[in-house]
Parts: structure tokens; C-alpha cells; sequence
């Protein structure tokens, strides 16, 4: 964090110090003076100005988020930088990278400026992303090398892939020039196939089209050997196939400048968690099965992911909330907070720990998360949105009378049903026919089940 | 079979070329206007000691330059296959002077053509002489010298071969049967 | 010449040969210092100039070249050729040597095209410039200028700056250089520079201004961006930042450089103006080099009495 209004001398008092650089865990105080680290351990110092009990509190390095996006410059309504500083350090996160498909995109030094510099009152550290081709359109490569000098730390057309191989070989091999990485969003174009979900056992029975974990692990194996070809620098994003761990895993024992991350939602859900068709978890790229989580994990314990990013990616409520069924390929229900990193990072390891301590505090973990993804659905998070429209007019009818129109039915019944049945008669004979049925009520079910799908 | 016979000697030379140095300098009245143009290989060195014989005679340092006349052969598709070219260097215009080419063995006559050519493109002078050190006969074409060191008339197969300190190291003037 | 019907390309060709054509080439220069510049070296013989590709500077100074030598000239340029017309590359060549022509210098488009027409023809062939692949004449001239400038070619630092992957200029000077003993190194964005060019014998460095600092002469390649199609090259701007030879980074050397470029120039871009125009720019010279280069050229193909040659 940076530190401009700090008192001279701040003790931190009793707080739990976990160091992961030195896989330690101990008690102490810890004395700050001048904005930097005086003093660990007991520590008597009554110039203090300020104190600040830290018992029961956990203390360790800021975090650093290497992936988000701040929708800044342009969509000022889902996240500024402002706005976004303020969740991540929240979370404990000191320093993030941006994503550039902003609007404008982050093409050219001039947009980096923009960023750097109005970054710098914020309290924490922002590092931008410049893009690979100009207006991400994937056929130019944009001026890597000013946007480098002017302070760009990688490369990146996030949000859409690099479709065209030979781009992303001259991308790469530019990029070579600066030491810098290209982040690829890995999922090919083709094979994605306007899919809703990841394609498995649970899209199939839910009818939704599927995402394969191919369109994923194909590109990856083609970036990797890129690399390799090229000499340069990759590190890939949302990491969700078990495939490409693997190719990730074998490529690193024969090139090293290969990195690659993951996002805590890949981590905890497996698609079982989507057969209520929660558009909550309708990410890109989408929650695979539970095999890929467990390669996922396996990835991050043995190094072949070298650490978890958050895909911070907000959306106005509008567009979340926005109900209509053939819009819902739109609807990118990106659930990541940045407060709930921390309980990620904890979460990663899926199975038990020894320390009651640990567990205890990885299903607060859990619950906050749950708790929190709840809390920014106001509607209800357990229904899709084709079948909320029907369950919202269920809801009227019971509040508005629907006695009265019960009774309005009864006393109808028999004429309704005489109509019906002359209705029916000739509706046999025509092509539309939908099938028989008895009355009135259970047809009309009917037609408003089909004109949903 | 190879039979060369030494027909100058070294002092030989010498003496034949002070007496031309002495029949250019009594033949033209104007030796202000005389230039050396010495061709290209043992043309150079003998007309560079006219050039000392001159000045140690008259005062007069007259200028001296050299031809490569290789641009200019008209024999050169059948008789070279890689060329040693070692430079024109002339370095003054040729307008209304008198140029005295200077080369070593005159035969047929066709260098001094090339060379004649060649001057062309360096000016017109008022009038070119011909200095040579051995006149061997045979000519093919209408051409003379004005100054000649010594007459060697040759037989069919007969070679004159003319070597000299600057660039050998026997000096003398040789006469060369068979292929020399 | 040297045991070669044609002259295609300098990639392994002998040291002494290529110094003969300079020393040859250093005569021809003469030549053009006359008064009248010319000689009968070729006279009688005719050269068609073939030129499937738009040049002004290379035709011109072929032309002259050939003027100088006294041989007779015939220019063919492909805008207004039979080819329109449909006729194939083979039988318009065909046709032009019926009419009983010593040697054609072609220019075109694709690589290998000159190798090619001499499987069709019995003229002599001049290659000025197949594709991307040689531009040997151009190479000739510019190490002419080197030698002209520092006496020698052997051990000097030489760098080509620009576009290598797409240039002709560029890998005819490395074949040349290497041959001559120079120690050569290529800087240019990384991605017009294929991966394995160290094969070739040449070092690669990205940094412009470590490689200005090493180097002796730099060759400096127009930057074409109408060879890229996807924007290898994001702007002018970026690739002035990173790779142009500008006043300031030549003021920061406490040596001359000597400054060389192919022609034409984008002023701005991959030199500045004022390099360009200064008294360590030899682009001028290069001018006039790359006529004497030609004669020396065509005169030592078509002027001298052939021995055993081999078929190119």
C-alpha cells in the first residue's frame, strides 16, 4: 500500500505474521516507523502514536491480483480505478494489473499514461496491460514497444482470443524484444461454439449447448509451442482444463519462460453447481467438471500453476440482472470479489486439514463467499431466468386474487371446456396440433412451457 | 626447346633511352607542353626515367601519366581470359599538349591503337609521338614510332622479352624461340 | 565469369572472386571520372534489361552501365509487356532471345525466378533482384563503398538494420560480408528476423543503440510496409523509437559511422533527415559505386573470352 498518511510511528500489536516466502507462522508485534518495518517481536516502545490490536488478525505480504479488469477508461458505471482500489485493497491486495479492453483499449502509450497517472494518488499499485493488436481486433500489432517504455508490464487481448496463429507468432516474437509476456486468452473461437456452459454430462441433461474443454487446451497446446518456437515469454490465463495443465506441466520440463494462472471460482465449483442453471457462475472461461477441478488443484500444489488470479471482472447490476431468456449468452455473471481472495487463497487445498483452526476457518471462508454471492443476486439465486419469468407470474397470480380467478375458473369451467373441447376437434386435424389434453388450465400450462424454450 | 639470346643489356638501355630523351627534347621547340604517357606494364618505368632524364636535361618537370589500355583492346575476346588491370592515371587535361607514348616492344600495333583510343576520352592533344624501346616488326596496321631504341627484326615463333629493374630482376632485352 | 555462366547470387561465392569485381569495379569508377565516359569494352554485344518489378534506381544505373561499356541496350518493363496479353513468363523470354541477344538482367518478383530463366534461354543472366531472395549487384556496390571508405572489408563491424526477412539487399550483403571476412550483425524487430539466421553467420541484437555503438558502417533497409499484410510493424512512430538511426543517437558517438542505405529512404522513420544529409552518409557515393559495380560486372561476364564454365 502506499503510504503517505501514516503516522511516524505505528505498532502493530499481537497480530499472527504468516510468511509465506518463509513457510512461517508465529506471534508478534510489529513496529512501523516512517512506513517501514522497524522492529518484529515484543516490542516496548511507549513513543508509539499509534496502535492497532491485531489479535485474531492475520498479517502477511499485500497481495498482487495479476489479472482484473477496471473498465477504465469507458465504463466508469461497472468499476473506475478509483472504485476498483478501493475492493482490492479490501481484499489485501496491494498491487493488480489491468486488463486493456477498455474503451477505448489500452492500444498505445498514451493510454498507459492515463492509467499510470491517475493511478498515483490511488493507494495501491496498478500496473497496466497494454493490448497485443490495436483495438484487439487481433489482425495489427499495436506499438508494444511505446507502451513498454511507458511502463506497460505484458501484453494481453483478454476477453477475446488470438484467433489467427501467425498473429500470435509475430506477437510473440515482438514481444521477445522487451522481456515481457503475452497473456493469451485461450479459447478457440470455432469450438466454443456459442456454448453456454462447460460441455459435459450436466449440459447435456440440462439442454444447454456446451463449451468444450478442447476449445480451451488446443490453443494452449498451440501458445506453449509457440513460445517454445519463438524464444518468448507466455503466461496463461484462467486455467480451467485438465488437458492443459498437463501440456502447461510437460512444456515447462522443456522451456522455462512459461507461467500460468488460476481463478478461485475454477477452483471450487465444478459444473454440478450450474444444474440450477445459476447464471452466477456463467463465466468465461466456464466452470469444467470436476476432474479438471481436481487437475486445477493438483496444478497448484506441485508448481505447474504458478498462482491464482481473480478475473476481477464487474458488470452493472442492469446487465446482470437482465432476465431476457435469448439474451442469455450475454449474460456474464462474473461473481469475483476481490474481498474474498484471501478465503481463496485458504480454500485452495480441497482436502482436510489437520488444524481445527484452518478448517474452521475455511468454511467461514466458504460461507463468506456463498454469502456474498447471495448477496449481490437480490432476486433469487436459484433459478435461471427462463424459469424465473414463469415462477414471477406464478407469484402474481397467488398475490393478485388468485382465488378470485379460481372461482372466475370454476364458474367458467364447463363452458370453457365445452369451447375447449369443439377447439380441439379441429385443431386434431391441423398441422400445429401439440397434443391432447383435458382442459383448459393444463394447455395453457403447456403453451407458456414451449414458448419459453 | 627455349634459346633465348640476350640482345641489350642492362647499360645497353640505359643508353638507348637517354638518346631518345635527348631526340624529344631536340624535336620539339615547346617542351612545356610535352606530356609522358607511359602503357601499361614496362611502358611506365620507361617513361618514368625519360621523365628524370628530361628534368636532369632541361629543368623541366614534364607530366607523366600511365594507360591501362585493357577497356580498349579489340583482340580481348580471344585473348584473355582474366584481365590484370592495373589503372589509367591520368590525372591532367590533354587539351593541345604534345603526348609521347612510351611502351616497350612495338609489334602489331594494336595496342597503340587502343591507346590512341583511349586518349580520346581524355582530350585532344595537337600531336601524338611514339616512343618505344624495341621495334620488332610485323605490323597490322598504319602505324609507326617516331622514336625508336633499337630495331629487332623476329621470326615467325620468335618472342622479344623486355625485362627491367623496376619490375624483374634481370634486366635486359631478351629474344625468346618457341612459345617464351 | 570466374567459372560461372551467370551471375545469380553471392551466397558461396569465393572470397577472391568478389574482390576481383571490386578491384574491377575500382577501374570502371575511373572511367566515369573522364571526360568522355566510355569505353568499347562491349561493343556489339546486346543486353535486354528485363524488369518484371517497378525500379527507377537500379534500371537506370544498369543502363548506364551498359552505355558506358558501349554495348547496345534494350529495356522491357512489365507494365506495358505481352504479359498482359497473357503470354507466359517462358516464351516471352523465349521470344526476346530470338532476336539474338548476348544477356538479359532481369527483376522479379518471385524468389528463384532468375535461376529459373536460365533453364530456357542461352543468353548470359544478370540477376537485379529475384523476390526477397538476392540482390547481388546491390552488395557488390555497397562492399565497394566499404572498401572505398576504409581501405579493407576483413574484421570491419558492419551492421544491417531493418527489415532482414524480407530483404534481398540484406542477404546478399551478409552472404558478401561473411565471404569477405567481416564480422556482420543484424538488428531489426524480431519479428522480421527469421529464428535461425545465426546460421548464417551473423550475430543478432534488438538494441539499436548498442549495435550503432559497435559497428563500423550500418546498411540501413527501407522499411516496406507493403511487403507486411498484418502490421508486423505497429506505426512509423514505434519503429523510429526503437530502431531508427537518428541525429541523436549518432551525436551520442564520439566516432564517425559510416552511414549507408540501399535507397529509396523514408526520411524520418528509419533515418532522420539530417543523417541522411550528413558527411557520414556515403549514399551518394553508393550512387555512383553501383554504376562502376555494374560495368565491372557486365564486363567481366560478357568482355572477357570464357574458360570450362559451368551452367550458372
Amino acid at each position: 500500500m502506499k503510504v503517505d498518511k501514516l503516522d511516524s510511528k505505528v505498532l502493530l500489536k499481537n497480530a499472527t505474521i504468516v510468511d509465506p516466502l518463509k513457510e512461517s507462522k508465529s506471534k508478534a508485534d510489529i513496529l512501523l516507523v516512517e512506513g517501514k518495518i522497524a522492529e518484529i517481536g515484543k516490542v516496548r516502545d511507549l513513543d508509539v502514536i499509534t496502535t492497532v490490536d491485531c489479535s485474531g488478525l492475520i498479517l502477511t505480504h499485500g497481495f498482487c491480483d495479476l489479472h482484473v479488469h477496471f473498465r477504465d477508461p469507458g465504463n466508469g458505471d461497472k468499476e473506475t480505478l478509483e472504485s476498483g482500489s478501493m475492493s482490492a485493497l479490501a481484499g489485501g491486495f496491494t498491487r493488480v494489473c489491468t486488463m486493456p479492453n477498455t474503451q477505448p483499449t489500452v492500444d498505445n502509450p498514451e493510454s498507459i499514461n492515463y492509467i499510470i497517472e491517475k493511478s498515483k494518488p490511488l493507494p495501491i499499485h496498478i500496473h497496466p496491460i497494454g493490448s497485443v493488436t490495436k483495438g484487439q481486433q487481433g489482425v495489427e500489432l499495436s506499438e508494444m514497444g511505446l507502451m513498454h517504455q511507458a511502463g506497460a508490464v505484458a501484453f494481453s487481448d483478454d476477453g477475446l482470443p488470438i484467433q489467427n496463429g501467425l498473429v500470435m507468432r509475430k506477437a510473440l516474437e515482438y514481444s521477445k524484444m522487451f522481456g515481457v509476456p503475452i497473456i493469451n486468452h485461450a479459447e478457440d473461437e470455432c469450438l466454443r461454439a456459442d456454448g453456454l456452459m462447460n460441455e459435459g454430462k450436466v449440459s447435456t441433461r440440462l439442454g444447454l449447448v456446451g463449451n468444450p474443454s478442447i476449445a480451451e487446451s488446443i490453443m494452449v497446446f498451440r501458445d506453449l509451442k509457440l513460445a517454445e518456437l519463438t524464444g518468448a515469454k507466455l503466461h496463461i490465463p484462467h486455467v480451467s482444463t485438465a488437458d492443459s495443465v498437463k501440456y502447461i506441466n510437460e512444456m515447462k520440463n522443456a522451456y522455462d519462460k512459461i507461467t500460468a494462472e488460476v481463478t478461485p471460482h475454477h477452483l471450487f465449483y465444478n459444473d454440478k453447481h450450474l444444474e440450477d442453471y445459476n447464471t452466477n457462475l456463467k463465466v468465461a472461461p466456464p466452470i469444467r467438471d470436476s476432474l479438471s477441478r481436481e487437475a486445477l488443484i493438483k496444478g497448484i500444489k506441485n508448481g505447474t500453476i504458478d498462482c491464482i488470479a481473480t478475473d476481477h471482472a464487474p458488470h452493472t447490476e442492469e446487465e446482470k440482472n437482465n432476465q431476457d431468456p435469448a439474451e442469455n449468452k450475454t449474460i456474464t455473471n462474473k461473481n469475483k470479489d476481490q474481498n474474498t481472495e484471501i478465503a481463496a487463497v485458504m480454500k485452495a487445498d480441497n482436502s482436510s486439514s489437520i488444524d481445527p483452526e484452518e478448517e474452521k476457518i475455511r468454511r467461514k471462508a466458504m460461507a463468506m463467499i456463498l454469502s456474498i454471492s447471495k448477496a449481490n443476486n437480490p432476486l433469487t439465486n436459484k433459478q435461471s431466468a427462463s424459469i424465473f419469468n414463469l415462477n414471477e407470474q406464478k407469484q402474481k397470480d397467488r398475490k393478485k386474487g388468485k382465488r378470485e380467478m379460481q372461482s372466475y375458473n370454476q364458474r367458467n369451467d364447463k363452458d370453457i371446456n365445452v369451447f375447449f373441447q369443439r377447439f380441439q376437434k379441429r385443431r386434431y386435424q391441423s398441422a400445429n396440433y401439440s397434443g391432447k389434453h383435458d382442459d383448459y388450465t393444463s394447455y395453457i400450462q403447456n403453451f407458456q412451457a414451449n414458448s419459453s424454450r | 626447346m627455349n634459346k633465348n639470346k640476350k640482345i641489350l643489356t642492362s647499360s645497353d638501355i640505359s643508353r638507348k633511352i637517354i638518346r631518345i630523351g635527348h631526340e624529344i627534347v631536340e624535336n620539339y621547340s615547346d617542351i612545356s607542353r610535352i606530356v609522358l604517357l607511359g602503357i601499361h606494364n614496362r611502358g611506365v618505368p620507361i617513361a618514368q626515367r625519360l621523365k628524370k632524364f628530361i628534368k636532369d636535361l632541361t629543368d623541366i618537370d614534364v607530366p607523366m601519366g600511365s594507360l591501362d589500355i585493357t577497356f580498349h583492346r579489340d583482340d580481348f575476346r580471344e585473348r584473355l581470359t582474366m584481365p590484370e588491370i592495373k589503372g589509367t592515371d591520368i590525372s591532367f587535361n590533354l587539351d593541345e599538349k604534345i603526348v609521347v607514348l612510351v611502351d616497350d616492344v612495338l609489334f602489331s600495333g594494336r595496342t597503340v591503337r587502343a591507346a590512341l583510343d583511349e586518349i580520346n576520352s581524355f582530350g585532344r592533344p595537337s600531336i601524338i609521338a611514339l616512343a618505344v624501346l624495341v621495334d620488332r616488326g610485323h605490323r597490322e596496321l598504319p602505324i609507326r614510332a617516331d622514336f625508336v631504341g633499337k630495331n629487332i627484326p623476329t621470326n615467325d615463333g620468335e618472342h622479344v622479352a623486355v625485362k627491367l629493374k623496376e619490375s624483374d630482376t634481370d634486366e635486359g632485352v631478351f629474344l625468346i624461340f618457341g612459345d617464351g | 565469369m570466374f567459372g560461372h555462366k551467370h551471375f545469380l547470387g553471392l551466397e558461396n561465392f569465393p572470397r577472391e572472386d568478389i574482390q576481383k569485381i571490386i578491384d574491377t569495379a575500382f577501374e570502371f569508377k575511373e572511367v566515369l571520372n573522364r571526360p568522355i565516359k566510355k569505353v568499347p569494352s562491349l561493343q556489339g554485344v546486346t543486353i535486354v534489361n528485363l524488369f518484371f518489378e517497378n525500379s527507377t534506381r537500379t534500371r537506370i544505373s544498369f543502363e548506364l552501365a551498359q552505355k558506358r561499356l558501349s554495348a547496345d541496350t534494350v529495356n522491357f518493363s512489365a507494365s506495358t509487356s505481352s504479359l498482359k496479353k497473357g503470354e507466359s513468363f517462358k516464351d516471352t523470354a523465349q521470344n526476346i532471345e530470338a532476336m539474338k541477344i548476348d544477356a538479359v538482367v532481369m527483376r522479379h518478383p518471385a524468389p528463384g525466378s532468375s535461376k529459373h530463366l536460365t533453364e530456357f534461354i542461352d543468353a548470359k543472366v544478370v540477376n537485379a533482384g529475384d523476390g526477397t531472395h538476392e540482390h547481388p549487384t546491390q552488395a557488390i556496390l555497397d562492399m565497394m563503398s566499404i572498401q572505398e571508405k576504409f581501405g579493407k572489408i576483413k574484421d570491419l563491424n558492419v551492421a544491417i538494420i531493418g527489415d532482414i526477412n524480407h530483404s534481398r539487399v540484406a542477404r546478399s550483403n551478409m552472404y558478401g560480408l561473411i565471404s569477405m571476412g567481416a564480422n556482420v550483425t543484424v538488428c531489426g524487430p524480431a519479428n522480421l528476423i527469421p529464428e535461425n539466421i545465426s546460421d548464417l553467420g551473423v550475430k543478432v541484437n534488438y538494441n539499436i543503440d548498442e549495435v550503432i555503438e559497435w559497428a563500423d558502417a550500418v546498411n540501413i533497409l527501407r522499411i516496406q510496409r507493403e511487403r507486411m499484410g498484418i502490421g508486423l510493424v505497429p506505426s512509423n512512430r514505434e519503429y523510429r523509437r526503437l530502431f531508427g538511426v537518428t541525429s541523436e543517437r549518432i551525436n551520442r558517438r564520439k566516432k564517425e559511422l559510416v552511414i549507408m542505405h540501399p535507397g529509396p529512404m523514408n526520411r524520418g522513420v528509419e533515418i532522420d533527415s539530417q543523417v541522411a544529409d550528413s558527411d557520414q552518409a556515403i549514399i551518394l557515393d553508393q550512387v555512383l559505386n553501383g554504376v562502376a559495380s555494374r560495368m565491372s560486372i557486365l564486363y567481366l561476364l560478357l568482355g572477357v573470352k570464357e574458360e570450362n564454365t559451368n551452367e550458372g
